[in-house]
């Protein structure tokens, strides 16, 4: 299918591409169709609305700067999206990244993360229950954190 | 809104089994208990307001992303 995206314009996506957000995103509620797709650039991953191609979210595996990242996230909310435990291979888990001019500074956002359920397509942006974890995390300063802690 | 006047130590029940009740007022702070089962989602509203704001700013981004290796050297 076709489809008209923020980064690329028109381009062919595979349907099964498509995921399903019952609930929107916070703050997007009523966008609720989306497509994921892997960025020209990784580790990047794009979140493109279908209903709106000017809305579309720049997005991250958090395991790649926080390899123990675990979000806590309700029972109840994982349900809505017909998942039982975080850990499953049937589980993506991504943090939507802000990126601003200075790349360096980008922030990733490990309180909301959006969990999908890979052979349902439905996605949902949860909330950690873990204080630890808060809306914007240098992602670099922490790879380089980690980095550290590894060697 | 419903507005209910309660006192310290009092409660309301919602839904048969959520119970909220005011443990603590101090000046213009309030502290409450709240008795849920585990399914019941609380969560301060900042909370909810701050991935709000972080969504709007993550779709305001630009779609340049960085090169890679900015990862190999942060």
């Amino acid at each position: 299918m076709q489809v008209l995206t923020k980064p690329y314009g028109k381009i062919e996506v595979d349907e099964r591409q498509k995921i399903y957000f019952p609930n929107g995103l916070l703050g997007f509620e009523n966008l609720k169709d989306y497509l994921l797709m892997d960025a020209a650039q990784q580790p990047f991953y794009w979140l493109q609305s279908l209903d709106v191609p000017e809305i579309a979210f720049v997005m991250i595996n958090p395991a790649i700067f926080r390899h123990n990242y675990n979000p806590e996230v309700s029972l109840s909310e994982l349900e809505e999206i017909d998942l039982s435990v975080v850990d499953s291979d049937n589980v993506l888990v991504f943090s939507i990244v802000t990126i601003p001019e200075e790349h360096s500074k980008m922030t990733a956002n490990l309180q909301g993360p959006v969990i999908i359920n890979r052979d349902k397509k439905y996605g949902r942006q949860c909330i950690s229950t873990n204080n630890e974890y808060k809306t914007q995390h240098y992602v670099l300063e922490e790879l380089a954190v980690e980095k550290d802690s590894v060697c | 809104m419903l507005i209910l006047a309660r006192k310290k130590d009092e409660s309301i029940i919602i839904d048969d089994h959520i119970e909220i009740s005011i443990v603590e007022i101090k000046g213009d702070q309030v502290k409450i208990g709240i008795s849920a089962p585990r399914s019941v989602k609380i969560f301060r509203n900042e909370v909810y307001l701050a991935i709000q704001e972080a969504n709007k700013a993550a779709a305001n981004s630009g779609t340049e992303l960085p090169s890679l290796d900015i990862f190999k050297h942060p």
